[in-house]
């Protein structure tokens, strides 16, 4: 039902009507319709809910929704049944009409898909006891788990806009910018610039035309925090933008959105044409005499389209090269009129800061970082997904009690943070509070949010090859540093693990990363050295073994490994015989197995199907 | 995006989708190009030639962004579209050696298309859905926690002549309504 809301009054009023529809479902059955559940087949789960409350005539009392992420991918499909919250994981299209019957029907507990504490061995009611929740403070993600995306109502109905009028009527521009300043709110893209700062000078800059940009090109690979909070709740980036240009006085905005996010890309294109339909986005926003319009752009896969030269760059048709700065953007940005970056984070913290204070916001988090912080918890770690915790967390809080430790039962040995411009932090900086400074201290960095857990068997010569491998292949070329600095390091890297590493190569890494450091043109190559020098830094010893003894100690560099069969471990299954690719690995039956060394293209598949672990690498 | 085959450039397409670009300036660019390749599959030289004509941007300019953007195709598309994610969460839990065998069951590096049209194969940097690795993503759906032997098993299912519905992976978010 589309209708123009004119002042905050009429939204207030709205709002009610719409909260007073929704008391009419007695139960709501929510399931997460984010990218780890829908894999899982939410959507089947989806559709099982709404064919059971159908024929069984509930349609009535009981809603069925899909929400956004709800974080917990690790246990997916996760379904929340409201009012009770009860939380139900790993729940498949089977399980449905039991949950219909039991929970729906009789208001009885389904034991067998509650989550089960790997600890305590209980069964978990709640979403909020359940220790990766317990531990996490969600305000950005605060209605992920139970608002439906597509649904500007849904977002009404919990206060959603309401920071807008409060903006737009109760506040000048001014003041708005004075309370982001004071909130201490930093950038969550990864620099953590502070905002408020960043919007002054962009309002002070002289010109009547400007521009605002939502930065949703998450490109750093292992995060994917941007895309949960567009895919979950786009309207609360929409309206942190119009509060945003109200108090810079910006006429048009734009999202810029990753082209890997389809989702993400409709989910926003939706939420604006909502907000144009109740006059929340337009001409005389709530009839305030504000004007303001959003477009969306989608990206086309270029890593670099992350920095803010290069994203203008992008969005004016060009290619996604950045420009030295000065002249910031907030000067000379995107068709040279004064413009404002912030990333999705971000812009979603500002309705929160409007509506609770800058107090509120300011008393979370440290001295210097304040409010929370979103990160994608993945790699070899028990609880994968997505987390929203207050800033100064340690990172052992955050892998341990969230993240429920290593998966596998092995050993942890570092976190890389801040994706291919951070760095491998090990054990034992692990009671290292998360925020801005502690982290760029470490030889890491922020970032935007990917936090991927490594295990033993993870080569850290190996990572820093990877990264130097991605960025080799996303760095514009533009200007020489970066261009060729990161291939020479690749290079150095790849003799590294494939035996051919020499003694002076560790110094030869360190000198070519502060020439990055210092001389490249944008933030891609001045920190391009980060994953690199934080190896050697933490795990020089590793680097020394590859180099000095010709040895990975992870046994992942093909070509200083050999496999072999543990003679009194193997029972003769023949599994590896069976899943070798090259027949290397043969033997008959009551004998042991043996893998031809000639044969062998060390592709480790013997040893994952081994359930025995007969199979060595030495 | 469609991944149809394309032999013969139907250009009468063309006109409709300039009609949504006109008198926008140069920053239409992208989004033009990507309208375009939704339509074709990939980007048929005959098309850019006649936007570049009729924009007034120069052809160069097109050839400049449609090579810098990983995700624009000069060349025509596979039917399926096999993308595996090589982003650090994947990298750490194995996504080599499921690239690996991608490769030898296609027999194609990333990047190429089999000379049928059958496959195109691709590595993408990361699909950020990282909880799910390693990842691959078969025309558009997503298939989580892959290894080796599954996703051999998933390539062979689609190399069958006819193709038959997966059994691995369940629908994806690419089908949300």
């Amino acid at each position: 039902m589309a209708r123009q809301i004119s002042s905050p009054i009429e939204l207030k009023t709205y709002a009610e009507e719409v909260c007073k529809k929704k008391e009419r479902w007695e139960m709501v059955i929510a399931v997460c319709g984010g990218t780890g559940c829908s894999a899982f087949g939410s959507y089947d789960v989806r559709s099982a809910f709404t064919k059971e409350v159908e024929k069984l005539s509930l349609s009535d009392r009981v809603l069925v929704k899909m929400t956004g992420c709800h974080g917990f991918c690790e246990k997916g499909p996760v379904t929340i049944i409201y009012p009770w919250q009860y939380t139900y994981v790993s729940i498949k299209p089977e399980d449905v009409p039991e949950v219909i019957e039991k929970t729906i029907i009789k208001k009885e507990l389904v034991d067998r898909l509650l989550y089960r504490d790997p600890v305590t061995k209980q069964r978990i009611k709640h979403n909020n006891e359940i220790p990766f929740y317990a531990h996490q403070k969600r305000l950005v993600f605060q209605h992920n788990g139970h608002l439906d995306p597509t649904s500007i109502d849904d977002y009404i109905s919990v206060g959603g806009y309401q920071a807008l009028a409060k903006a737009l009527f109760e506040m000048t521009p001014e003041q708005v910018l004075v309370e982001v300043e004071k909130s201490g709110l930093r950038g969550r893209g990864g620099a953590g610039f502070p905002t408020g700062r960043k919007w002054r000078f962009c309002r002070n800059s002289p010109g009547s035309e400007k521009y605002i940009i939502c930065n949703g090109d998450e490109g750093d690979p292992g995060a994917f925090m941007d895309r949960s909070v567009m895919e979950g709740n786009p309207h609360s980036v929409i309206e942190g933008m119009i509060i945003g240009a109200y108090a810079i006085g910006a006429t048009k905005g734009f999202v810029y959105v990753r082209a890997e996010y389809p989702i993400a890309v409709k989910y926003t294109r939706l939420a604006i044409e909502q907000a144009h339909q109740y006059g929340l986005l337009g001409e005389n926003i709530l009839g305030s005499g504000f004007s303001f319009d959003i477009e969306v752009r989608e990206g086309a896969g270029a890593f670099v389209c992350g920095e803010e030269t290069a994203l203008i760059a992008s969005i004016e048709g060009k290619r996604g090269m950045p420009r030295p700065r000065p002249p910031f953007p907030a000067v000379s940005g995107l068709w040279g009129k004064p413009t404002n970056i912030n990333n999705v984070e971000t812009w979603a913290n500002v309705p929160l800061i409007i509506n609770k204070g800058a107090d509120w916001f300011a008393s979370i988090g440290t001295a210097e970082s304040k409010g929370t912080k979103t990160f994608s918890l993945v790699g070899k770690i028990n609880n994968t997904g997505i987390v929203e915790v207050p800033l100064g967390i340690t990172l052992r809080e955050i892998i341990y009690d969230i993240g429920g430790g290593i998966s596998g039962g092995r050993k942890f040995k570092a976190v890389q943070t801040g994706g291919p411009s951070g760095g491998c932090i090990p054990e034992w900086l692990l009671d290292t509070p998360v925020d801005y400074e502690r982290l760029t201290e470490l030889g890491s960095m922020m970032g935007s949010g990917g936090m991927i857990v490594m295990d033993e068997g993870t080569c850290m010569i190996d990572v820093a090859r990877y990264f130097m491998k991605f960025l080799s292949e996303e760095s514009c070329g533009k200007c020489v540093p970066c261009r060729e600095g990161i291939d020479r390091a690749l290079d150095i890297l790849t003799d590294i693990t494939e035996g051919k590493g020499r003694k002076e190569d560790i110094s030869l890494l360190e000198e070519l990363g502060e020439v990055l450091k210092d001389g490249s043109l944008c933030g891609l190559g001045r920190t391009a050295a980060n994953p690199v020098l934080s190896t050697i830094k933490y795990f020089r010893n590793e680097y020394e073994a590859h180099i000095n003894e010709k040895k990975c100690p992870a046994g992942v560099c093909k070509a200083l490994i050999t496999f072999s069969i543990d003679e009194e471990k193997c029972k003769s299954c023949g599994k590896c015989a069976k899943v070798c690719p090259t027949k290397a690995a043969s033997g008959k039956k009551k004998e042991p197995y043996k893998i031809d060394k000639e044969k062998c293209i060390k592709c480790g598949l013997c040893r994952e199907s081994c359930k025995f672990g007969a199979v060595i690498v030495s | 995006m469609a991944t149809g085959i394309v032999r013969e450039v139907d250009l009468k397409a063309l006109e409709k989708i300039f009609r949504g670009f006109e008198g926008k300036g140069e920053s239409i660019l992208i989004p033009l190009v990507q309208a375009i390749q939704a339509e074709y599959g990939f980007l048929p030289k005959e098309a850019l030639v006649k936007a570049s004509h009729h924009f007034r941007i120069p052809l160069s300019r097109f050839y400049g962004v449609v090579t810098f953007y990983a995700q624009f195709y000069l060349t025509p598309r596979g039917k399926h579209t096999i993308r595996c994610c090589r982003g650090t969460a994947c990298h750490v839990r194995g996504a080599a050696k499921v690239i690996e065998t991608v490769e030898q069951e296609l027999g194609l590096k990333e990047g190429e298309t089999s000379e049928d049209l059958s496959f195109s194969f691709e590595t993408v940097a990361c699909l950020g859905a990282c909880a799910l690795a390693p990842v691959v993503v078969l025309d558009e759906r997503y298939y989580g926690q892959m290894n080796p032997e599954k996703v051999r098993v998933l390539v062979r299912q689609y190399k069958g002549a006819s193709i038959q519905e997966s059994s691995i992976g369940e629908e994806n978010n690419g089908k949300a309504d």
